[in-house]
C-alpha cells in the first residue's frame, strides 16, 4: 500500500520545494518567531507573511516512539518503526525520522539533516550527528 | 465573592461501561442523566439547563440540542463543548457559573460515547503532513512525553506501573468496572509494546457508556431536600493549545495553572487532599498531575508512587474506582462520579475520613486540564 502523501498548499510549497534541494526551510517572522510546520500567519505578532530562511541542518533529539502497532496499512510492514521529535537549532520542531534507526538513539543527542526520499516525495530526515561526522 | 461552596453536586448517574452494542449516544446520555435524576430525587421538571460535551468518537452538528431534545428539556442555557476530556469539569464549572449568574437554576452535565461497538477511527487518526512518517494515534503522543520524561528525570518503568497496579487494583472489585483483573509488577513489566515506550497496560481502555451529574445552588440542594448533595469547592483551568511538537516543554502540563485556580478558589493546598481522582488516560499523565499539582516536585512522583502509597491504603489513594485504565475508558466524568461517592462517604474503597479530593480532567494530548475540587 502507497505511503500517505503531502498535502503541498501554496503556503507550503516553499519548504516541499527545498526539500527537493537538499535542504530544510522554515518560517521566520519579522518579530523573530521562527517556527513549523507552515503559517499563515505568525503566532506572536499575527502578522502575515512571514518569509522562508533556510536552516542549518542542525539540531537536538529530544524524544521518539517506536511503534509496535500499523495505525496506517502503510506502515504495517515496516513495524516495528520509530518517530523522533527534533529541536532545529533556530528554534522550530518537527517530527521526523532518525536514518541510524531507533537502537542507537539517547536523548538530546545532537542531530543533521540528511533529506530521504520516499518515490517522488523528498522527506526532513536526519543522522546522529556522531554517526555523520 | 468566591464562589466556593456555593454550588453542589446533587446527583450522578451512568449507564453499564464496556461494550454495548445497539446504543446510541444519545440514548446513553439520556439513561445516565435519568439516573442522575433519581439519584438526586428531583423531577425533570426542574431542569433548566443541559451542558453536554461531545462525544469523541463521533462529532454531529448542534449534538448540545439533540440529547436536550432525546431529554425532553428545552434549556434556558447550555449546548455541547469540545475540548477532549477535559471539557467535563470545564461544564460543571460553566454550570456553577451560569447559576451563580441566575442564567440557570438545575443543570445536567453529561457524556455518552460508544467507540467500543462503534466507530474509534478519531483516536487512529493521522496527524496532518507528520503521517509521512507513520505519526498516528493519540497513544504515540503520550509515548513521546513519556520518553521525555524518561530523559529528563530517569523515570524508572516501576512509577509508570504502579499507576497501572493502583487503578487496576481498585477497578478488580469493582462490580462497574471493565477491566477487572488485578496486575503484578512483572505482568506491567511484561505487558506488550503498544508504541514504546507506551506499554499494553499503561493505556486506556476503549468504552462504551455515558454518565450524568445534576448541579445545583447549595440553597437550591436544601430546599429540594437533597439527600446527599457535594459541594463544588474550586475549579481552574489550563490550555497550552499547541500541537504537541511546538511546546516548549513536554514535561510540564497545563494542571499546573489548573490546580493553582482551583487551590486559590478553594482556599486550600495540596497536602490538605485526602483522595484524588486524577485522569489516567496514560500511566504518564498521573506522574505528571501529582507533580503539577504539587503533591510531590517536579521528577519526584517515582518516590511519591512507590510501595503502594496511592493505593487504597496509602499516602493519597488515587482513582478508587479504576479510573480509565480500569472501570472505563470514559474520558472523565467517572472521575467526577467517584470523588462525590468518596466525599459522601459511599465508596466501595473509601477513604476514612475523607474532606477534600481533587479530580483532574485533561483533553488532547495534553492540551487542555480540568481541576476540580470536592469537599463534604
Amino acid at each position: 500500500m502507497d505511503l500517505p502523501k503531502p498535502e503541498i498548499t501554496e503556503l507550503a510549497r516553499p519548504y516541499w520545494d527545498a526539500l527537493q534541494q537538499g535542504h530544510l526551510v522554515f518560517q521566520r517572522c519579522g518579530c523573530g518567531q521562527a517556527w513549523l510546520p507552515a503559517r499563515p500567519e505568525c503566532p506572536a505578532c499575527l502578522r502575515p507573511g512571514a518569509p522562508w530562511e533556510r536552516a542549518s541542518g542542525r539540531g537536538t533529539l529530544l524524544s521518539w516512539v517506536v511503534y509496535h502497532t500499523a495505525y496506517h496499512p502503510a506502515f504495517a510492514d515496516r513495524l516495528p518503526y520509530h518517530v523522533a521529535l527534533v529541536q532545529l537549532e533556530e528554534g522550530p520542531r518537527l517530527l521526523t525520522r532518525i536514518l541510524d534507526g531507533p537502537a542507537r538513539l539517547t536523548g538530546d543527542a545532537p542531530v543533521e539533516l540528511q533529506v530521504s526520499h520516499e518515490g517522488e516525495v523528498a522527506l526532513a530526515t536526519f543522522r546522529l550527528a556522531a554517526a555523520a561526522a | 465573592m468566591s464562589l466556593s461552596g456555593r454550588s453542589v453536586i446533587a446527583g450522578i448517574g451512568h449507564t453499564a461501561f464496556g461494550k454495548l452494542p445497539g446504543r446510541d449516544t444519545l440514548s446513553l446520555n439520556v439513561e445516565a442523566c435519568r439516573e442522575a435524576l433519581n439519584d438526586a430525587g428531583i423531577d425533570k421538571s426542574l431542569v433548566d439547563a443541559v451542558f453536554v460535551k461531545v462525544p469523541t468518537s463521533a462529532h454531529q452538528f448542534m449534538y448540545g440540542q439533540k440529547v436536550a431534545e432525546a431529554l425532553g428539556i428545552a434549556p434556558r442555557i447550555g449546548g455541547a463543548w469540545d475540548q477532549g476530556g477535559a471539557a467535563n469539569i470545564t461544564l460543571l464549572s460553566f454550570a456553577v457559573m451560569a447559576i451563580e449568574a441566575g442564567q440557570c437554576d438545575v443543570a445536567l452535565v453529561c457524556y455518552a460515547d460508544n467507540p467500543r461497538s462503534g466507530n474509534r477511527a478519531v483516536y487512529a487518526r493521522p496527524r496532518g503532513d507528520d503521517a509521512l512518517y507513520g505519526w498516528f494515534s493519540t497513544a504515540a503522543g503520550y509515548a513521546m512525553i513519556h520518553r521525555r520524561h524518561v530523559i529528563e528525570y530517569g523515570t524508572p518503568p516501576e512509577a509508570f506501573g504502579a499507576v497501572a497496579l493502583a487503578s487496576r487494583r481498585h477497578g478488580a472489585g469493582n462490580p462497574w468496572a471493565q477491566l477487572r483483573k488485578p496486575l503484578t509488577m512483572d505482568e506491567y513489566l511484561a505487558s506488550p509494546w503498544v508504541v514504546d515506550p507506551l506499554r499494553r497496560d499503561d493505556c486506556a481502555l476503549v468504552s462504551d457508556g455515558g454518565a450524568a451529574l445534576v448541579v445545583m445552588s447549595a440553597r437550591r440542594a436544601r430546599e429540594l431536600g437533597v439527600a446527599q448533595p457535594v459541594p463544588v469547592l474550586g475549579f481552574g483551568h489550563g490550555q497550552t493549545s499547541f500541537e504537541l511538537p511546538q511546546r516548549a516543554s513536554l514535561t510540564r502540563t497545563e494542571a499546573a495553572r489548573a490546580a493553582a485556580t482551583a487551590f486559590a478558589m478553594a482556599g486550600v493546598r495540596p497536602q490538605d487532599v485526602d483522595v484524588a481522582q486524577l485522569y489516567d488516560c496514560f500511566t504518564v499523565t498521573v506522574l505528571m498531575t501529582l507533580e503539577d499539582y504539587g503533591f510531590c516536585r517536579k521528577g519526584e512522583a517515582p518516590a511519591f508512587v512507590a510501595d503502594g502509597a496511592i493505593e487504597h491504603g496509602g499516602r493519597l489513594p488515587v482513582n478508587t474506582s479504576g479510573g480509565l485504565l480500569s472501570e472505563t475508558g470514559m474520558p472523565g466524568l467517572q472521575l467526577v462520579m467517584e470523588g462525590v461517592r468518596q466525599m459522601r462517604g459511599t465508596a466501595r474503597l473509601q477513604v476514612p475520613g475523607a474532606k477534600l479530593c481533587a479530580v483532574s480532567n485533561q483533553g488532547g494530548t495534553m492540551h487542555t486540564h480540568s481541576t476540580l475540587l470536592l469537599g463534604n
